[in-house]
C-alpha cells in the first residue's frame, strides 16, 4: 500500500514537471540554434539593421520589428474598444438569458483557426481596402483588423471575469443613491475592475505578437518599415514562418535568431501582464 | 430624469456637459454597438464559410483523395490524418496535464517547487505557436530524428496544449470541496486513494470541458504543425509518416491560389469540426452545471 | 501514568480510551488548545460544548489527525489513545483514523452510490469481497438506524437522500470500518428538530458500545444528550462533570455565563 502512495507520488513530481521540461528545452533549442548567427552578424546591425535579403547574407530584422509593433498597436486599437464594449454590455446591460448565449458565442470565436481569420482577410478585407482606400490591400491596416479580431475572445472573457468580480454591493451603493446604470459603470464598475481590464489588453498583446499564420495572409510580407498603414509589411513571426521552409546555414539561423527576439518580446509581456495582476 | 432624483449630484459633470439627455446615452449606444459587431463578425466569418463551402461539400470530397496538388479531388487523407495527429497529441497530454494539475492541487501545498511548475506552465501558454513549430522541428523532427510525422506534430501539440489542460483541470480539482477528501481522509484512505475515488470522480466533467477545449484548438493549429508534421498529401499509414492536415492544406490551397472552391471546402469541413468540438465541451459543462445546482454546492 | 489532579475518573485504575496530557495544539503561533488535561473512558459519551474559536474542533482533528493536513501546526504534551500517543513515532495515520472515526458538520454525501458511500472505508481497506461487505454494509446501516429507509435503494446516488439521512449515512460510513472511538463535530447544526433528535437518540445507543465524543455549541444539546459534558473556552477546558449537575451548580462563573446564554 505505502509503496503505491510512494510510487504515486514520485511518478507525479516527475509529470508535474513536464512543463518546466518543455520550456526549458524550448529555450534552450532555440537559443542553440539562434545565437550563433547573433554573435556572426552582431546583436546590434541584427535588431538594428534596415535591409533583409538573405540571399546577399544580410540579416536585418528592423522592419520585422517595426512591423510587428505597428500591426500589435493596430490590432489593440481595432479589438480593445471592442472586446471592453462588448464584456461591458455582457456583464452590465444585456439581459441575463441574452448574456448566457452570447458569452459561449464569443467563446467559439477563439475556437475558430487563425487560417481561417487569415483567409477571410485576404478575401474579404483586403480587396475592400484596395478598393477603397488605395494601395496593394495587403498592409498594416488589414492586419490590424484581422487580428483586431482575433484578439476579441480573450479580450472579452478576461475583461468580463474582471467586470463579473467587481462586488455586487458597490453597484447596489451607487444605484441606491440615484445613479443611472451608466454612472455606477463608469465611476465605480470600470475603476474596479481596471487591474483585470489591463491584463486582458497585456494578454491580447501577447496573442497578437505571435499570431502568425493569419497574418502572412493579409500583411503582404515586404522587408520595408512601413510608412503608411496602407503599406504592406512583415512581422517577426511571418518571417519565420515564411521562410523556413527552405532556409539553410546561416539563414536558417537568423530564422531562429528571429524567434529568440519575439521570445524576449513575449517573455517581457508575460512578466508585465503578471506585474499587472500582482499590482492590485 | 427629475432634478430632484438626487443622481444629478453623484455625477454632476457628466449631467451638465449634456443636459437634456439622459447620462450616457452615447455610451450605452457604444457598448450596445460593439457586443452587436462582435456577434455580427463571428455569425459572418462562420456564416461565409460554410455557405461558400457548401457547394464542393459532396461525399466524394469529403472521402476521396487530392487529385493536382488539391485542385481537384477530395480531402480524405487531410480528415484522416487531422483525426489521428489531434487524437494522439490529446492522448499525450491528457494525462501530463492532469497529472500536473493532480500533483499541484494535491500533492504539494504553495511553495517553491509548486511556484517553479506554475510559472513553466504559465509560461509555456505565452508562446507563439511558431515557436513551438520551431521547437518541434528542431527537437523531435531532426534531433529525435522523427522526421516530418504525425508522432513529431502530435509531441509539438501535447506540449502546446498543455498548458490549458493544466488550467482548466486544477481549477476544476480546485472546485472540489475540500470536505470531500476530510471525510475520506477521516475514513482512513491514504492520498492516492482520495484522489482517485473522490476527488477525481468528482472533477471530471470540468477536466473533460477543458481537454476538449483545448483538442479544439489543436485540431484549427497551423504553424505548429506545418514545420512538424508536414505537408504530404498522401495517406499515413502509421504515426511515424507524414500528414498534411486540414488547416495546413487549407493555408496551401488559399495562400498559393490552387484552387479557392476547394479551399472554401476544407475551411467548412474545419469550422464545423472545431463548432462539433466546442459544442461537446459546452454539453458537459451545462450538465455538470445542471448536477451541481441540483445538489446545491 | 501521571495522576490528573481535579480530574475524577470513573474507571481509575483502567487506561482511559482518551487522554489528554499538558495538551497544546498550535496554528502557527496561535494557541487554539492550552495546556489541556481530559480523559475519556472507554464505552461513554462525552460532550464538548462551548462557543467557535474555543477549540472543540481542533481537539476532534487532533485525535484522528486530520489536521496534519494544515501547515504550520505544531503541538506539545501528549495525546492518548490507549495509553499511546497519537503523535508517536511509527503511528500508521491511516490506522488511527480507521479507529477514530469523524461525522462532520454538514452531512458530506461522497459522489457515488449509497452501498459505496458505508463500502468505501472498508474497500480502501483492502476488503473487495462482495459477501463481506455486503454484511458490513447492512450491519452499519443498521446500527445507524437508515437501513430501513434507504435498504431498496443501495444503489441509488447518496446525494438524494434528505440532510438527516444523509448525516446518518456519515456515521454508518463511519461505523463500517469499526472504529474505537466516535468523533461528532456539531453533527446536528444543519438538521430539523426532529432528525436531530434521531441523530441525538442514536448516540446514545452507540455509547454503550463506543467511545462517543460529541462536539456542539448548544449547551441545550449537551444537556440532552446527558453523560460527561466538558465546557471548553478560548482553548482551555474550564470545567468537566456529569450533566446531571454541570447544568445545575456549574462550578466556574464562566460556565454559568454560557449555559444561561450571556454569550456565545
Amino acid at each position: 500500500m505505502s509503496r503505491k502512495e510512494k510510487f504515486a507520488e514520485i511518478a507525479l513530481t516527475v509529470v508535474g514537471l513536464t512543463s518546466v521540461a518543455v520550456l526549458a528545452l524550448i529555450i534552450f533549442f532555440i537559443f542553440k540554434e539562434g545565437s550563433p548567427a547573433l554573435a556572426h552578424v552582431g546583436l546590434g546591425r541584427f535588431v538594428g539593421g534596415t535591409r533583409w535579403s538573405p540571399g546577399k547574407g544580410q540579416f536585418g530584422i528592423l522592419p520585422m520589428i517595426v512591423g510587428s509593433f505597428f500591426v500589435t498597436f493596430g490590432a489593440l486599437l481595432t479589438g480593445v474598444p471592442l472586446g471592453l464594449g462588448c464584456a461591458l454590455y455582457l456583464s452590465e446591460f444585456a439581459p441575463r438569458k441574452t448574456a448566457a448565449v452570447l458569452k459561449p458565442l464569443v467563446e467559439i470565436l477563439a475556437g475558430i483557426p487563425s487560417v481561417v481569420f487569415g483567409f477571410i482577410g485576404l478575401t474579404v478585407i483586403v480587396p475592400l481596402i484596395r478598393d477603397h482606400l488605395g494601395g496593394p490591400g495587403f498592409s498594416v491596416l488589414a492586419s490590424a483588423i484581422v487580428l483586431g479580431v482575433m484578439i476579441l475572445p480573450t479580450m472579452v472573457s478576461i475583461s468580463y471575469d474582471a467586470l463579473r468580480a467587481v462586488p455586487q454591493v458597490y453597484r447596489e451603493g451607487m444605484l441606491a443613491v440615484g445613479a443611472n446604470q451608466w454612472q455606477t459603470v463608469t465611476s465605480v464598475v470600470l475603476p474596479a475592475a481596471r487591474p483585470g481590464i489591463l491584463a486582458a489588453g497585456i494578454l491580447s498583446m501577447g496573442r497578437a505578437v505571435g499570431e502568425t499564420m493569419a497574418v502572412i495572409m493579409v500583411a503582404g510580407n515586404a522587408t520595408i518599415i512601413p510608412v503608411s498603414f496602407l503599406d504592406p509589411v512583415r512581422t517577426l513571426t511571418s518571417n519565420i514562418a515564411l521562410e523556413m521552409g527552405y532556409a539553410t546555414g546561416l539563414h536558417r539561423q537568423a530564422l531562429f535568431a528571429t524567434g529568440i527576439v519575439l521570445f524576449v518580446i513575449i517573455g517581457a509581456l508575460n512578466i508585465l501582464a503578471r506585474a499587472f495582476i500582482r499590482s492590485r | 430624469m427629475t432634478p430632484s432624483s438626487g443622481s444629478g449630484r453623484v455625477s454632476g459633470l457628466d449631467v451638465a456637459r449634456r443636459p437634456e439627455r439622459k447620462p450616457g446615452r452615447l455610451g450605452m449606444a457604444l457598448v450596445r454597438a460593439s457586443a452587436f459587431l462582435t456577434v455580427a463578425v463571428l455569425v459572418f466569418i462562420i456564416g461565409y464559410v460554410l455557405v461558400r463551402g457548401a457547394r464542393v461539400l459532396t461525399p466524394r470530397f469529403l472521402l476521396g483523395f487530392p487529385e493536382k496538388m488539391g485542385r481537384e479531388g477530395g480531402i480524405y487523407p487531410s480528415i484522416v490524418g487531422t483525426f489521428v495527429l489531434t487524437s494522439l497529441s490529446v492522448a499525450i497530454a491528457a494525462p501530463l496535464g492532469i497529472g500536473t494539475a493532480v500533483f499541484l492541487t494535491e500533492y504539494t501545498s504553495e511553495g517553491l517547487f509548486s511556484r517553479i511548475v506554475r510559472f513553466g506552465t504559465e509560461s509555456l501558454a505565452g508562446i507563439p505557436s511558431i515557436i513551438f513549430g520551431l521547437f518541434g522541428f528542431l527537437f523531435f523532427v531532426i534531433r529525435l530524428g522523427m522526421g516530418w510525422s504525425i508522432l513529431s506534430g502530435s509531441l509539438t501539440l501535447a506540449a502546446m496544449m498543455l498548458p490549458t489542460i493544466v488550467r482548466t483541470s486544477e481549477e476544476s480539482l480546485r472546485s472540489v470541496p475540500d470536505i470531500y477528501r476530510e471525510t475520506a481522509y477521516a475514513l482512513g484512505a491514504s492520498r492516492w486513494q482520495t484522489v482517485t475515488s473522490v476527488v477525481l470522480p468528482s472533477a471530471v466533467p470540468g477536466i473533460v470541458t477543458g481537454v476538449i477545449l483545448a483538442m479544439g484548438r489543436a485540431v484549427g493549429e497551423t504553424a505548429a504543425v506545418i514545420f512538424t508534421a508536414g505537408s504530404s498529401l498522401r495517406l499515413p499509414g502509421s504515426i511515424f509518416d507524414p500528414v498534411r492536415t486540414l488547416p495546413v492544406h487549407f493555408y496551401i490551397l488559399a495562400r498559393e491560389g490552387i484552387s479557392l472552391e476547394n479551399a472554401y471546402g476544407t475551411a467548412a469541413v474545419l469550422i464545423i469540426a472545431v463548432l462539433l468540438v466546442d459544442f461537446a465541451a459546452y454539453y458537459t459543462l451545462h450538465r455538470v452545471s445542471k448536477r451541481r445546482s441540483v445538489t446545491g454546492r | 501514568m501521571r495522576e490528573n489532579p481535579g480530574e475524577e475518573d470513573r474507571n481509575s485504575g483502567q487506561v482511559p480510551k482518551v487522554r489528554a496530557e499538558g495538551f497544546s495544539f498550535f496554528y502557527g503561533k496561535v494557541e487554539a488548545l492550552r495546556s489541556l488535561d481530559l480523559s475519556v473512558p472507554e464505552n461513554s459519551l462525552l460532550t464538548i460544548m462551548g462557543p467557535t474559536g474555543s477549540g472543540k474542533t481542533t481537539f476532534l482533528k487532533a485525535l484522528n489527525r486530520l489536521n496534519d493536513r494544515v501547515q504550520g501546526t505544531h503541538h506539545t504534551g501528549s495525546l492518548l489513545l490507549n495509553g499511546e500517543d497519537v503523535y508517536g513515532k511509527g503511528v500508521d495515520v491511516a490506522d488511527l483514523r480507521r479507529r477514530v472515526g469523524m461525522v462532520f458538520a454538514l452531512p458530506v454525501p461522497l459522489p457515488m452510490s449509497i452501498y459505496e458511500n458505508v463500502a468505501f472505508g472498508p474497500r480502501k481497506q483492502g476488503i473487495s469481497s462482495k459477501k463481506r461487505l455486503d454484511e458490513i454494509v447492512e450491519k452499519a446501516l443498521v446500527s445507524a438506524a437508515i437501513w430501513d429507509e434507504v435498504k431498496d435503494r443501495l444503489d441509488s446516488s447518496a446525494e438524494k437522500l434528505s440532510g438527516g439521512q444523509q448525516q446518518r449515512l456519515s456515521l454508518a460510513r463511519v461505523l463500517a470500518v469499526e472504529p474505537e472511538v466516535i468523533l461528532l463535530d456539531e453533527p446536528t447544526s444543519g438538521l430539523d428538530p426532529l432528525s436531530t433528535m434521531k441523530i441525538e437518540e442514536l448516540l446514545r445507543v452507540l455509547s454503550r458500545s463506543y467511545t462517543v465524543i460529541l462536539v456542539t455549541h448548544n449547551p441545550v444539546q449537551a444537556a440532552r444528550v446527558q453523560g460527561e459534558v466538558a465546557f471548553f473556552y478560548m482553548g482551555e477546558l474550564v470545567e468537566k462533570g456529569p450533566a446531571s449537575s454541570m447544568f445545575v451548580r456549574p462550578k466556574d462563573k464562566r460556565t454559568e455565563d454560557y449555559i444561561t446564554g450571556k454569550f456565545g
